[in-house]
């Protein structure tokens, strides 16, 4: 029977990775290796304050006392951080006012995306920061936005033109000396998004970043920081691709969330960096720290993340529930396939009273590939009346690979309620026959079944991304057993 | 060549791990004929089933399947099903999060496309998911539900055929269709097959109890025992085997065991 499920999986032919070109453009890069000076040269490059030039030779000072992470369940491969780019930009003239700016090639390629940066192509009701390596190639709809007050920019400009709102929130939610990632972020981050919704403020689009890495041998550590102020909302989204190459490449993010008093953000990601190939060569290692504080009573914090890419996955979106009332969401679809590992999950800080949170993970591993869940939900002492669901369910396809759960509960408040689901299923040959017997191959029943799998968090994602994220599922399967 | 024969088995013997389950059936169906195949557990009517749709849980060690002169064997399972043959599960299968919409647009457009049809546009679905539903007097809510998730035994069966009636195959297999059933959905799952039923639609319908076979009446009803078909005749038959139940078959399969195998020979 085993051998039986292998044939039937075996039998979807092998998918492609769409987004595996590179664009021949002109790049400013500076010499591979990390140091002080190297650390200085980049902040020089972007022009930036002594205060922040401050913040990463503190950060870098800390990363070199820190050691990589060893605790998650990866093989990684030794990195050689001498090894490595760490600033690559699209040469192009400085601070693109209009779009005729940008170089025609850069529009090409987030073309061919998918992501047209002419603001009358777009999906009414997107704006898009994109970001490929290590700056912002455009931000669009920025004047629309700008009119309600709304500040949606490259993070270079936002330290150049509203420096004291990055003062006050960077690092507020993510620590420099969090970690060994978080720390190596904040000494080279290049660029990334940065987001203020003012008080009361309804955000009427979606707020969208896409990351591209297109040059060799360079890490890409891009910075988001999004604050949603009092009684403010936002939907935002992010994306990424890479070229197919050979080497492994490194991607190093930090993203904070500050939601105040009665602010909802929704944070929605899915990521398809380049996976490697079959064999497991190639491919990005994405180390990547994200966390959200609901800092206000009754604010909320939602992460939807349709995972599919990177050879490596090490991420965990969390929440500090601080306010009271207030409520963290993180719903999860991870796909390995071959020989992909993710190691992905959540924290769910329970501090304020009556503080709600939900997990819901759902795991997909196929081929060679191992994918564990890692969630921690702590309830501390002061959080009269929380409560916490968590449901995570691992879907297998054939019989090499694994899936992991990983939960850590710790709660110090008699009150809380605190409740785990978990569940282990194979993708049911019964099920797979049963598509065929009326008429569907075996590739659209794979399709059919991990879609219906994943229903539940892909619902969570807007609209125009749920059904991209439909598609992205069915092609990371493809070929899920060889 | 006989060209109004819609299926040929011949000699076909099938095991499952390593057990021989089927010993040398031989079957044929005409167009538009209903036969029945009745007999006791374990005597390989689910395996004949398996058999004819492909599921790789039975292993064919020898025989042939003809269908509409092509060799059946050699098809995938999806191919049978998009050349026509339906198979109404004994136990439907629950695809939890699949939409019965999705699931039945995705099956009839496979079907299509394997037949040069363009798909169906949404609203020529929906009409034909409507009109359908009718027919085989499926609540409407079912069909806005995950593929058969939740959905009580009578409703599975239901479901079924009501996928039946969206596909309109030329070789119909009921699996136990009736087991799990009270009289009232048994009434209606059999008038649905008969309503659905074209001139030429052939019906196996494979039960273990006559009740079936009072609503869709065979041309032939042949009794399954230890593997081979070893009696065969008209709609009285199932009617003595209610009577009687299966052992003077047996009794009498198992002391003409030596005049079957030097028939055969």
């Amino acid at each position: 029977m085993e051998n039986n499920q292998d044939k039937l999986l075996g039998e979807v032919t092998s998918g492609e990775y769409k987004y595996g070109f590179v664009t021949d453009i002109e790049t400013d890069v500076i010499p591979k290796g990390l140091s002080e000076d190297v650390v200085r040269l980049i902040s020089a490059k972007k022009e930036e304050p002594e205060w922040l030039l401050e913040f990463r030779l503190k950060a870098f000072r800390r990363w070199q006392t820190m050691k990589m992470p060893e605790w998650a369940h990866l093989n990684i491969p030794e990195i050689d951080y001498q090894d490595i780019i760490y600033y690559a930009a699209p040469k192009q003239k400085k601070g693109p006012d209009s779009l005729s700016d940008v170089d025609p090639e850069l529009l090409k390629t987030f073309d061919k995306l998918g992501i047209p940066l002419e603001e009358q192509k777009r999906l009414t009701g997107v704006a898009v920061d994109a970001v490929m390596d290590s700056v912002s190639v455009k931000t669009t709809f920025r004047e629309t936005l700008a009119e309600m007050g709304i500040i949606f920019c490259s993070f270079s400009e936002a330290v150049k033109e509203h420096p004291t709102l990055v003062q006050k929130y960077l690092a507020s939610v993510v620590p420099y000396s969090d970690n060994f990632f978080a720390a190596l972020n904040s000494a080279v981050f290049s660029d990334g998004s940065f987001c203020y919704i003012p008080k009361g403020v309804r955000c009427p689009m979606e707020l969208s970043t896409y990351f591209r890495i297109n040059a060799s041998n360079t890490g890409q550590f891009e910075r988001t920081l999004l604050i949603a102020d009092e009684e403010s909302y936002v939907s935002y989204l992010e994306g990424c691709t890479a070229p197919m190459r050979d080497e492994n490449q490194l991607h190093a993010a930090v993203v904070e969330i500050v939601a105040e008093r009665g602010a909802e953000v929704k944070y929605s990601t899915v990521q398809n960096w380049y996976p490697g190939d079959k064999e497991g060569k190639g491919g990005i290692f994405n180390f990547v720290t994200k966390r959200g504080i609901c800092k206000g009573d009754d604010s909320r914090i939602s992460w939807t993340q349709v995972e599919t890419g990177s050879a490596i996955t090490w991420k965990y979106p969390s929440c500090i529930l601080r306010g009271n009332n207030s409520v963290g969401e993180f719903y999860s679809v991870a796909v390995t396939n071959n020989r992909q590992q993710a190691d992905t999950g959540t924290k769910m800080i329970h501090i304020g009273s009556n503080t709600k949170s939900t997990i819901v993970s759902k795991g997909i591993s196929a081929g060679f590939s191992q994918n564990s869940y890692r969630g921690l939900v702590k309830v501390l002492g002061k959080a009269e009346g929380a409560r916490n669901f968590s449901q995570c369910d691992s879907l297998l396809l054939g019989d090499r690979c694994g899936a992991h759960t990983f939960p850590y509960i710790e709660v110090d408040n008699p009150s809380a309620i605190v409740e785990h689901e978990a569940t282990t299923s194979r993708i049911g040959e019964d099920q797979i026959f049963y598509c065929n017997q009326r008429g569907i191959s075996t590739e659209d029943a794979i399709g059919l079944i991990v879609n219906g799998y994943a229903r539940e968090v892909i619902n969570k994602l807007p609209m125009e991304f749920a059904v991209e994220a439909q598609k992205l599922l069915q092609i990371s399967l493809e070929g899920s057993v060889g | 060549m006989q060209t109004d024969f819609l299926l040929q088995i011949k000699d076909l013997k099938a095991s499952i791990d390593n057990k021989e389950i089927l010993k040398g059936l031989n079957l044929e169906v005409k167009h538009g004929e209903i036969h029945a195949i009745m007999g006791p557990n374990g005597s390989g009517k689910s395996t004949l089933a398996n058999v004819l749709t492909g599921r790789e849980i039975a292993t064919v060690t020898a025989g042939t399947v003809t269908y509409e002169g092509k060799n059946l064997l050699e098809m995938s399972p999806e191919e049978r099903a998009r050349e026509g043959i339906f198979l109404s599960f004994q136990y439907p299968i629950e695809i939890p999060g699949v939409s019965m919409v999705n699931f039945m647009k995705t099956a009839i457009n496979e079907q299509r496309k394997y037949r040069g049809l363009e798909p169906l546009s949404a609203s020529d679905f929906l009409r034909l998911m409507r009109e359908k539903k009718e027919l085989v007097e499926i609540d409407s809510a079912l069909t806005n539900r995950s593929v058969n998730e939740g959905f009580s035994g009578g409703e599975k069966k239901k479901n079924e055929i009501f996928q039946m009636a969206m596909l309109e195959p030329r070789l119909a297999l009921l699996d136990e269709t009736d087991s799990g059933l009270d009289i009232d959905a048994l009434r209606i799952v059999a008038n649905g097959v008969n309503k659905i039923r074209r001139p030429d639609t052939s019906v196996i319908v494979i039960t273990h109890y006559q009740r079936l076979l009072d609503y869709i009446v065979p041309d032939y009803v042949h009794v399954l025992y230890d593997g081979r078909i070893v009696r065969s005749a008209g709609p009285e038959l199932a009617l003595e085997l209610e009577e009687r139940g299966y052992d003077w078959i047996r009794k009498d399969a198992d002391l003409s065991e030596e005049t079957w195998t030097t028939d055969r020979k």
